[in-house]
Parts: C-alpha cells; sequence; structure tokens
C-alpha cells in the first residue's frame, strides 16, 4: 500500500442534499450540507438517530443517488464515476449482517481483491501479498483460518476492515463500526481504526453513536443537526463552541474540565463527605445516584468520614454507624432519612 | 489442503457417475451384460438385435436424460439460492415450473375439449408440443419475473411475488383440471410426476445439446455470484454491477429451469438439496468449487435415483419425484446432520 503523507481533501460536500427519491416524491432528510473530509485523519460523524447519518453514508458511497448539490471524490463528481472504478476508490464496512456457510475469514478478505481480480477471480501472488499485509496490520493473523460464522462481532468488523483495506481505496467508509461490540472491543475497533488512517494515509469517515470514544480518538468531528446541518472540527474546538447546545438535553450534561459528556443527576439532599481521592469520588458517585449531594464544602449535621476499607457516619460528631463497603454505606444512609 | 481434499472428492463423484451410468444401462426387466453393452456402445456386432434396441432406444437417452437434467437442476438451485441468499430456493421456488406446468396443462388438457382428440395419443407430434407448450410457458413466468426483477428492490420481495405466481398458476391448472376429461387429467397428472424415459431417442440430443450450451454458460457468472454471497450492498462497492448479474443469473437459472421441465416435467427436490449437499461435502462458498461439484452431483443423484425408480423391476414405473424426494432427502439431512457436529475450524 503507496503510502503519501500529504493531507488533502478526498471528500467534499457542496451544498448537498440527500434522501429518497420515489416515483412521486422527494423525501429530504437533510440539505445544504457543505464539508469535506481530509486523508490521513479519522474523521467521525455523529449525529442523533434520524438525523440522515445512514443516509449521507449511503449517498458517498454512491448506493443511493443524491438530490442535489454535490460530492466530489478527489475532485471529481461521484457521478461521474463507474462502478468499477468506485471500487477502487471507496470501500466500504456495513452493519448489514450475511452468514455465509463454509467461508473462513481469509476468503471473506480475499472477496476485496475482485475489482483487481481477472474473469475467474484468481488471486496472484501480489494480491496474496496485499491480503497478508492487511490481515497483520488489522493483527488477525488468527483468524485467518476460522469460519466467519464462528466469529465475535468485534472479530467479524475487523475481518470486514481487513477485507476494506484489501480493497486498497484511498477511502474507507464505516457505518456504525462499533454498534453490537462490547466496550474494550469499541475502544480497540476506533485505535485500531486511527492508528490505520495514519499508517495508510487513508482517509477513514464513520459514523457512530459512541460519542464519548469518538471525542477522544477522533482527529475530526462531523456534527449532524436537523437545524444546523453538518458542522466540522476538531472534538476540542467543538467542545468550545458548539457541542454543548448540540447535546446537552435535559439528563446530559457537558463536563467541560474532560470536554466529555456525563448523565446528570439531581439531587435532593446534601451532606457532609470528608475524604480524599478515589474514595471520596466513588462515594460521591455513589451517593450522587441516590439523588444525595455529598461533598466536603457542604455542612451538616450527617458527616461521613472515610478512609480505605472504613466509612464512618456521625450525627453532630457522634457515631451512628460504619460500613466497610459502599454498598453497606449506602443502606445506612437511605435508613436515616426513612 | 483444501485443494486435495476437493480432488479427491471430485474423484471419487467421477468414479460414482461411471458406475451409475453403467447400472443405469445395465438393470431393467430385461438384463443385458456389461460385455455385450461396452460392444452395443462402442458399435461392434452384437447378437441380440433386441438389447441393442433397448439401450439405445430406452435406456441410454433415459440416463444421459438423468445425468443432464441432474445436473442442469442443480446449477439452477445453486444460482438461485445465491441470487435470492436464501437456502429454500429453488428452480420451482420462483414459479418457473409453476408456469411450465401451466402451458402443459393448456395443451393436454384444452386440446381433448377443443380438438377432440387427446394430444397425449398423438405421438411425436404430441411431445413436441408438449414440450414448445412447457417452454413457452416457463418463458412467460419468467419474462414476468425478470421484469420485476428490474424494478423491485427487496429479494425477499421477488421470491415471494414468485411464489404467488406459482399459485396463480397452480389455481389456473386446477380450474382447467376440472373442466377436462378424465382420460386427459390423468396423462397431464402422470406428466406431472416427472420422468426422464419420456425424452425419446429423437428428442434426446435436441436437449443434451441445449443444456450442453448452457451449462458451460452458467459458468461465466460464477465471480458475480461469489460476489453476491457478501449482500448486494457489498457486492457493489466491489463494483460488481447488481442488477445486470442478477439479470443475467435469473435468465439463465430460468431457462435451464424451463428446459429440463419440458422435457422431463417438473422434478422437484434436486435443485434444492444438491447444492446443500455440496456446500457440506466440500466444505465451500466459493463458486469456482460449488459450479462444477453441483453439475457432477446433481448428475449422479439423479442417475441414483433413476436407478432405483426402476429397481422394482418395470422399467420407468415409479414416479421420479416421489424417488427423488423419499431418498434424496435423507441423504441430504443425514449428511448436513453428520457435518453440523464436527463443523468449524477445518482449514
Amino acid at each position: 500500500m503507496q503510502v503519501m503523507k500529504t493531507k488533502k481533501q478526498t471528500i467534499i460536500l457542496q451544498d448537498l442534499s440527500i434522501g429518497y427519491l420515489s416515483k412521486k416524491s422527494k423525501k429530504v432528510v437533510a440539505s445544504d450540507l457543505s464539508c469535506s473530509v481530509w486523508s490521513g485523519e479519522l474523521t467521525c460523524l455523529i449525529g442523533s438517530n434520524g438525523v440522515g447519518k445512514s443516509t449521507l453514508l449511503r449517498t458517498l458511497c454512491a448506493f443511493q443517488p443524491k438530490l442535489g448539490g454535490n460530492v466530489l471524490i478527489n475532485d471529481k463528481d461521484i457521478s461521474s464515476y463507474k462502478e468499477k472504478e468506485l471500487a477502487k476508490l471507496i470501500s466500504v464496512v456495513l452493519t448489514e449482517r450475511f452468514s455465509i456457510r463454509n467461508m473462513t475469514a481469509k476468503e471473506l478478505i480475499s472477496m476485496g481483491r475482485s475489482p483487481y481480480t481477472g474473469f475467474w477471480g484468481m488471486l496472484d501472488d501480489k494480491d496474496n501479498q496485499i491480503i497478508d499485509e492487511a490481515i497483520r496490520l488489522v493483527k488477525i493473523e488468527k483468524l485467518s483460518n476460522r469460519l466467519i460464522d464462528t466469529l465475535s462481532d468485534g472479530e467479524r468488523q475487523k475481518c470486514l476492515i481487513a477485507k476494506a483495506l484489501v480493497q486498497d481505496t484511498p477511502i474507507i467508509l464505516l457505518d456504525e463500526p462499533t454498534a453490537f461490540l462490547d466496550f474494550p472491543s469499541k475502544v480497540e475497533l476506533m485505535q485500531l481504526l486511527h492508528r490505520l488512517s495514519r499508517e495508510t494515509n487513508k482517509t477513514i469517515f464513520l459514523s457512530t453513536h459512541d460519542l464519548e470514544l469518538a471525542l477522544q480518538i477522533a482527529d475530526k468531528i462531523w456534527l449532524m443537526d436537523e437545524k444546523a446541518g453538518v458542522q466540522m472540527g476538531t472534538p476540542e474546538d467543538l467542545a468550545l463552541n458548539n457541542l454543548k447546545s448540540f447535546f446537552a438535553q435535559k439528563d446530559i450534561i457537558f463536563d467541560p474540565t474532560s470536554g466529555l459528556f456525563r448523565v446528570e443527576n439531581d439531587y435532593q439532599r446534601e451532606i457532609r463527605l470528608e475524604g480524599h481521592g478515589v474514595i471520596y469520588a466513588m462515594i460521591r458517585k455513589a451517593l450522587l445516584r441516590h439523588k444525595i449531594l455529598a461533598s466536603r464544602q457542604t455542612e451538616s449535621k450527617i458527616c461521613i468520614r472515610a478512609e480505605q476499607g472504613d466509612f464512618r457516619v456521625y450525627r453532630d460528631e457522634k457515631l451512628l454507624d460504619s460500613a466497610t463497603t459502599i454498598e453497606e454505606l449506602i443502606d445506612i444512609i437511605n435508613k436515616l432519612w426513612s | 489442503m483444501k485443494q486435495f481434499k476437493h480432488f479427491y472428492i471430485f474423484l471419487s463423484i467421477f468414479v460414482f457417475i461411471f458406475i451409475l451410468f453403467g447400472l443405469n444401462l445395465t438393470l431393467g426387466t430385461i438384463s443385458i451384460p456389461l460385455g455385450s453393452i461396452w460392444d452395443i456402445l462402442f458399435g461392434r456386432e452384437v447378437d441380440s438385435e433386441i438389447a441393442k434396441n433397448i439401450i439405445w432406444k430406452t435406456r441410454f437417452p433415459q440416463t444421459l436424460t438423468a445425468l443432464v437434467a441432474g445436473a442442469g437442476l442443480s446449477i439452477s438451485g445453486l444460482q438461485m439460492q445465491t441470487v435470492f441468499r436464501n437456502p429454500l430456493a429453488g428452480p420451482s421456488e420462483l414459479g418457473i415450473s409453476s408456469g411450465a406446468s401451466l402451458g402443459v396443462a393448456f395443451i393436454i388438457l384444452l386440446s381433448g375439449n377443443i380438438g377432440g382428440v387427446a394430444l397425449s395419443r398423438i405421438g411425436f407430434m404430441g411431445e413436441v408440443a408438449v414440450s414448445v407448450a412447457a417452454i413457452i410457458g416457463a418463458l412467460f413466468v419468467m419474462l414476468i419475473i425478470v421484469g420485476i426483477s428490474q424494478r423491485v428492490k427487496g429479494n425477499v420481495i421477488l421470491l415471494i411475488i414468485g411464489v404467488m405466481i406459482g399459485y396463480i398458476a397452480t389455481a389456473i391448472i386446477g380450474v382447467l383440471k376440472f373442466f377436462s376429461n378424465d382420460e386427459d387429467v390423468r396423462a397431464y397428472v402422470i406428466w406431472g410426476l416427472g420422468s426422464f424415459s419420456k425424452v425419446s431417442e429423437a428428442q434426446v440430443y435436441t436437449f443434451v445439446t441445449l443444456m450442453a450450451i448452457l451449462i458451460p454458460l452458467s459458468f461465466l457468472l460464477i465471480k458475480s455470484l461469489n460476489l453476491m454471497l457478501l449482500g448486494e450492498s457489498y457486492a457493489k462497492n466491489l463494483g460488481l454491477n447488481m442488477k445486470r448479474s442478477r439479470f443475467w443469473t435469473i435468465c439463465c437459472s430460468c431457462v435451464i429451469t424451463a428446459i429440463v421441465t419440458a422435457y422431463c416435467g417438473p422434478i422437484v427436490f434436486l435443485g434444492l438439496a444438491v447444492p446443500h449437499l455440496c456446500r457440506t461435502l466440500f466444505s465451500s462458498s466459493d463458486h469456482r468449487v460449488l459450479m462444477p461439484a453441483v453439475t457432477l452431483t446433481g448428475g449422479a443423484l439423479a442417475l441414483l435415483c433413476n436407478l432405483i425408480a426402476r429397481m422394482p423391476g418395470y422399467e420407468g414405473a415409479l414416479p421420479i419425484n416421489s424417488v427423488t424426494a423419499l431418498i434424496g432427502a435423507p441423504i441430504v439431512i443425514s449428511v448436513l446432520f453428520g457435518k453440523r457436529k464436527n463443523a468449524s475450524y477445518e482449514d
């Protein structure tokens, strides 16, 4: 795979409108989208359900026609490419599941060579070399002889990413690649994609609902909104400007110190908590879930003094009870008001 | 490793076909020793004119028909299953067989009513008329299906439409039967049971030639079939013109089914079962392996069924459709079951 370290705009949207076209009507899902994606970067598309993320991706894959505006891929309009040319330009990883009996992971990955192979689809030495290289890059050497029906969701996604690499396209589009994965696999996959964008200088563009991961790993974020269209920027720039209003709803608050979101619990009571470090933070977190705000700054009759493995509850400086786990502590606190 | 395994399986299927072909020629009401069959086939002088006649006029055409029809139906089944990505798809599921049946029903059932002569009685011309009617009926349904396939996007919808067309055809046949005389209905029912022995010496070579053109043609679709396994979006992304490939695959599959049905009647089961059998036998989903595999296995299984249909001693007595299902289904079930247990991590 050739690596050119110069960054350039590979996908450019100009006043794009997307949606569905049927005989009688035209259903516009989103319009006036103007944005671009750069090579050698991991770009994440985020937005709430139904805002048109999948439609946008399908339009960029040329699976469905655009309704207006332009999509430029490498400075040429997407509809001017033939199917065979697009196959060497854009590769995709989709959410749609398939089950193929008796196909090994390596056979699946090899399918990525189809645009380059001859009439019978036979692989030559160069093809095999590219396939081995992709397997090595994605680090799935151990999976290559497994049947795809026996793979876990995460392993499957990695195979499909290897398939996309084998297709040797400058652009890889992924539709919610982290859906259905457990948290460690999500992190692993996003870091893999980030690493690939650096190592191969490919344009990697994906849609996701994993906001926190995207904010931490992506180079650029595309925010898609019904009113504002698409806004683009580094996660940090977006955090400074738009992100807060964009996602902040009831129950979710933007934490400016970490640049991430967290669930907001409104509290009904406040008590004093004395302690340090992780213990302090954990007790505070647990109590907040029970609608009690505990902190050092609060003055109250009830006071918790916490040290490692020993949590004591005082009322007016008199010891009421003690606990060794947070679970017990919460029981004690809850009883105080019942 | 896999290549070696495939080589041995192919080799054994070849041996099977050879043995079954021989047995099909040997066994029957009149048993003819292998030696004389050899002589007859290679055109040497034989004492018995009767034996020569039986071989050339009956058994050889029948055996050849079984072999070729089995191969054709299995290819058609594999193509359908891949295009529709549905393990239950088969040549009869798209209404093609029903279309052929409808054509034949029109000819057999109406000729008695209108012309006053039961067509089944008038020999060779009748046979040709039945074949032509079957092909016209099947192609008619095929045109509808292909027409719809260019407009409808989902494969499942297309499959359901095919099944619905099948129901309509069956319903019209029912009406025709109701207004026909018993003799014609019986002739139609017998045609509907399917048989490899109906193809006469005169027609068998037309049939074999047609299939010898169509079967290699269907091999040209191998790469697109492999891509279609991944589903429409992935296939398209890998540069496949989905509309065109689907059109040609459905056409190919339908024409093969139409011709086989025209000559042998609606043969069920083979087209559905052989692809499954081969996927398990060869533990592969690669059509470069599967296409030759189903061609040979389909032929072999049809020969076996034909042999069993004649076992009781009277030639061509058992309806082939009962045999294909009764004998073939347990084989397929057992192979699928046996494999499932120790399947998974094989190289």
